[in-house]
């Protein structure tokens, strides 16, 4: 298989409290893996090491074999890295059409542009645009972000890091503060995104999990504890123990 | 940005790239100058006087109201104009016009410098920060006597007329025209910035900067570019400060003055491209009339005004104005 | 001229020369790095608890200075009493200006704190000027602070020595009293996590006053006791502003020990580079801030 990306002995503390522990951890291209594991587990903490939010103690994050560890994220993301966050993380004040022409421009690498105005490249808006009716959006294209509810929202978020048509994506528990019903919409997306993108999901939403991921990896303790297909991962008896016991209400 | 309700009937890509397009008010400042050239021919000094300040504080909208650095010492580079434009009319570059670029390149070559340094620093420490570097220049301006003329101010600025033909003349008819076409090339210039990807971006910076970061955007170098802009910006309206009055004293570096140009900003509304245009003026009539009529205590009443407008109308008058709008319209 | 070259009783007493006035710098320079300790403490503090720019802090100082020295000159108190007085009549008036204002603004953006906080610092000019005209104030020491104490042989100036006491002083109690108790560690939790902090039961409304008032008694002692050394004047908050938030951006913002250490390195080499160097020493302070902020930008103690 060809690995999109790959952390190898990947390690971090805050001062004596080691968040993860020596994570080795392949996902390959087009893969569709979850991450799951108990709160404290060092899943978020995971996902900000790989975007290069955060520093590694030790250890290192490749992606497409490219050892990028001392990389920026913004180095990352040039590289094909896309991610969203757990709490929205948006412009809110901005429109949702602003929002996500802010991604493509950039992915163009036309943000930095200084004497032509926006509007002149209306091919960027139309990319946008497109990506707004693809995830339901359209409709509120020219509302603030603020102003629309927590449930699309989230999907600004997806919008967004689509906008940057990544190669590997990381989603960052996509139907946290979701009502339930509205789960639906956020899964149809997920489903529908191309075939060739890896993605990687953290999610408390085990249906949503199971019904999406190929792979899943658990995470006990900043530590790898196993991996496996959705069916060998349920029947593990140490994940029943640890997670699932526990976690299966979502 | 924010009225969408009128854009009902066309589609929402159309809508956003025409979203640069000249509206009708965006003229009014042109027009007023304009009629006030004409209005009020004994106040031409005063007028030049608010449209440098105009200028500046356009200056700051882009680090303030934009990129959301908030500054303690935007004086900073309007002083390093100043002097500059000051300090080469004194030795014999009596030229005005061509004093100006040189000007904007010292005051950007130290915005570029210190900006580089200071913003990796955030919040209270940036702050902080800003507010040293200009203390700092106005210390040395103070110090370095046999430049700028400490204490005392440096006096002894002339100038040539402009373009060989227009003299800067007592009624203050040249400066004033001078100043209005300077203010009208800074105003295009950055009307063209904040609508261009480069504005956006640092909208988006001021609005979320992990998001920036999470897209790919050199969050820190776009934040450096502004400042550098900023600062030649500031510097050109400190120069014309300078030949305008032909004097600069250690006041274009002082705390006093980034905190007036701040206020300034404050009332007309922050991140809006016009608040600078109602705020400056505003400012500059009202501290007139007020020490006029309070002379001794009428930053009081500036103080005062200030707790006000933070604490009951934080987008400043225009801020208030759109929101009155907003209500009548719905 | 070389060394070799000045007679031994000449080079003896250069020797001696440079190192009373090495002593000398260390002195004033302490004495100096008090005030602004003790002064500067209580906005480390509330900006690291409240995430609150709030530049008027001087204003608790000068008002301090204000109130001690009207104190002893128009009621005839002493010293002391009319410190301790100052110190819990600014204390008490910064809490209802707290609840009535700075709250309000907790939750907003920089921007709007720091211009609400210059107007309040306008405004303070005016009025101290217009209740107290805007000469420096003198104060008035008590016969037992004047003149000079002799310590390991040599003549220092009382007030001085008395500063440092009482500065050293209250950096230990403050150290103990808020590193190391109860108090200290709600206002710590309260820092961290406000959220978590009130669902635990701690009543953050009241400790934010408590801690408002805390900061604000600080910089009126500060202002009061130091009042020899940072004259009282209408613009005190901003004349000394750079060196206050400096000592906070150095030290690290809501630490205790680290604005200690940070007025003792500014005092000290403020005082030193200005008595050395009159001509450049001015400058010192800026370059420590720069070269410590690149080494560490949250500050010698902060939190990165």
């Amino acid at each position: 298989m060809t690995v999109a990306l790959e952390t190898r002995g990947l390690r971090k503390n805050f001062g004596a409290m080691v968040v993860t522990n020596g994570v080795d951890f392949k996902l390959a291209a087009g893969a569709r893996h979850a991450l799951i594991g108990p709160n404290g587990a060092g899943k978020s903490t995971f996902i900000n090491l790989i975007a290069g939010r955060l520093t590694p103690s030790a250890g290192s994050v490749l992606l497409a074999g490219e050892n990028v560890t001392a990389l920026s994220q913004e180095a990352r993301v040039k590289r094909g890295l896309g991610r969203t966050f757990q709490i929205n993380t948006l412009f809110a004040n901005l429109t949702v059409l602003e929002n996500v022409t802010m991604a493509v421009s950039e992915r163009l690498g036309r943000g930095g542009d200084k004497l032509r105005f926006a509007g002149s490249r209306r091919d960027i808006v139309e990319e946008a645009y497109e990506l707004l009716k693809r995830l339901h959006l359209a409709e509120d294209a020219l509302r603030p972000v603020r102003e629309i509810a927590y449930g699309r929202q989230r999907l600004v978020e997806m919008a967004i890091a689509l906008g940057l048509r990544p190669r590997v994506l990381l989603l960052d528990e996509p139907a946290a503060g979701v009502p339930s019903a509205e789960t639906a919409v956020i899964l149809d997306v997920m489903e529908a995104l191309p075939a060739d993108m890896a993605v990687l999901i953290i999610e408390h939403d085990m249906d949503l999990v199971f019904r999406f991921a190929k792979t899943i990896t658990v995470l006990v303790r900043g530590a790898v504890l196993t991996e496996g297909t959705p069916a060998e991962i349920v029947a593990d008896p140490r994940v029943r123990e640890i997670y699932l016991g526990e976690g299966r209400h979502g | 940005m924010f009225v969408y309700r009128s854009a009902a009937t066309i589609s929402p890509v159309d809508y956003m790239v025409c979203s640069h397009r000249l509206r009708w008010p965006e003229l009014l400042p042109w027009v007023a100058i304009i009629a006030a050239y004409f209005a009020f021919p004994s106040y031409l000094a005063l007028g030049a006087q608010v449209m440098i300040m105009v200028l500046f504080a356009l200056s700051l909208d882009l680090v303030l109201g934009y990129a959301g650095i908030v500054t303690l010492g935007h004086a900073a580079f309007f002083g390093v104009g100043a002097y500059t434009a000051g300090i080469l009319a004194v030795h014999g570059w009596e030229e005005a016009i061509t004093a100006l670029p040189v000007a904007a390149a010292v005051a950007g070559a130290v915005g570029l410098v210190t900006g580089y340094i200071i913003l990796r620093t955030r919040g209270l420490t940036l702050l902080m920060l800003t507010l040293a570097v200009a203390s700092m220049l106005g210390e040395a301006a103070n110090k370095a006597n046999w430049l700028t003329g400490g204490a005392d101010g440096l006096q002894g600025i002339t100038l040539r007329p402009l373009l060989g033909v227009f003299h800067f003349d007592l009624f203050g008819r040249t400066a004033f025209v001078y100043c209005a076409l300077v203010l009208f090339a800074g105003w295009v210039f950055v009307r063209r910035l904040v609508h261009a990807p480069f504005g956006r971006s640092l909208t988006g910076i001021r609005e979320n900067a992990a998001r920036m970061h999470a897209i790919g955007a050199p969050v820190r170098q776009r934040q450096i570019i502004v400042y550098t802009i900023a600062a030649a910006l500031a510097g050109v309206a400190g120069a014309l400060e300078a030949q305008t009055t032909q004097f600069v004293g250690l006041n274009v570096l002082s705390f006093d003055l980034s905190g007036a140009v701040l206020i300034m900003l404050i009332f007309g509304g922050v991140g809006r491209l016009y608040g600078a245009f109602v705020g400056a003026p505003l400012y500059m009539v009202a501290q007139d009339a007020l020490s006029r009529l309070d002379p001794e205590y009428w930053f009081f009443w500036v103080g005062l005004l200030l707790v006000v407008t933070v604490m009951f109308a934080r987008g400043g008058i225009l801020g208030v104005a759109d929101l009155l709008r907003r209500k009548v319209m719905r | 001229m070389k060394a070799g070259a000045v007679p031994r009783q000449e080079r003896v007493s250069a020797v001696n020369e440079f190192l009373s006035a090495l002593v000398s710098i260390m002195f004033h320079g302490l004495a100096y790095a008090m005030i602004l300790y003790v002064v500067s403490v209580g906005l480390s503090v509330t900006m690291g608890l409240m995430g609150f720019a709030n530049l008027a802090h001087g204003v608790f100082a000068m008002a301090g200075g204000y109130v001690a020295i009207s104190l002893m000159s128009r009621l005839g108190l002493s010293f002391g009493p009319a410190v301790v007085l100052a110190v819990l009549v600014v204390a008490a008036a910064s809490v209802v200006l707290e609840r009535l204002l700075y709250a309000r603004l907790y939750g907003a953006g920089e921007i709007e704190q720091v211009l609400f906080t210059i107007g309040l610092i306008f405004m303070s000019i005016a009025a101290a000027k217009f209740m107290f005209g805007s000469s420096q104030q003198e104060l008035v020491l008590p016969a037992a602070l004047r003149g000079e104490v002799s310590i390991l042989g040599r003549m220092f100036p009382t007030y001085r020595a008395f500063i440092i006491v009482t500065g050293a002083i209250i950096a230990l109690g403050l150290w103990l009293g808020l590193e190391r108790s109860q108090f200290g560690a709600r206002v710590r939790a309260a820092v961290d996590n406000r959220r978590m902090a009130r669902s635990v039961g701690i009543d953050t409304d009241r400790l934010f006053s408590l801690t408002f008032a805390l900061g604000s008694g600080l910089a009126a002692l500060g202002g009061a006791l130091g009042g020899e050394l940072l004259t009282i004047h209408p613009a005190y908050a901003i004349e000394h502003l750079v060196y206050f938030l400096t000592v906070v951006a150095v030290g690290g913002l809501g630490s205790i020990r680290g604005p200690f250490l940070a007025a003792v390195l500014l005092g000290v080499g403020d005082t030193a580079c200005k008595y050395l160097l009159p001509d450049i020493g001015a400058f010192f302070i800026y370059f420590a801030l720069f070269g410590l902020l690149l080494w560490r930008p949250a500050g010698l103690f902060g939190r990165a």
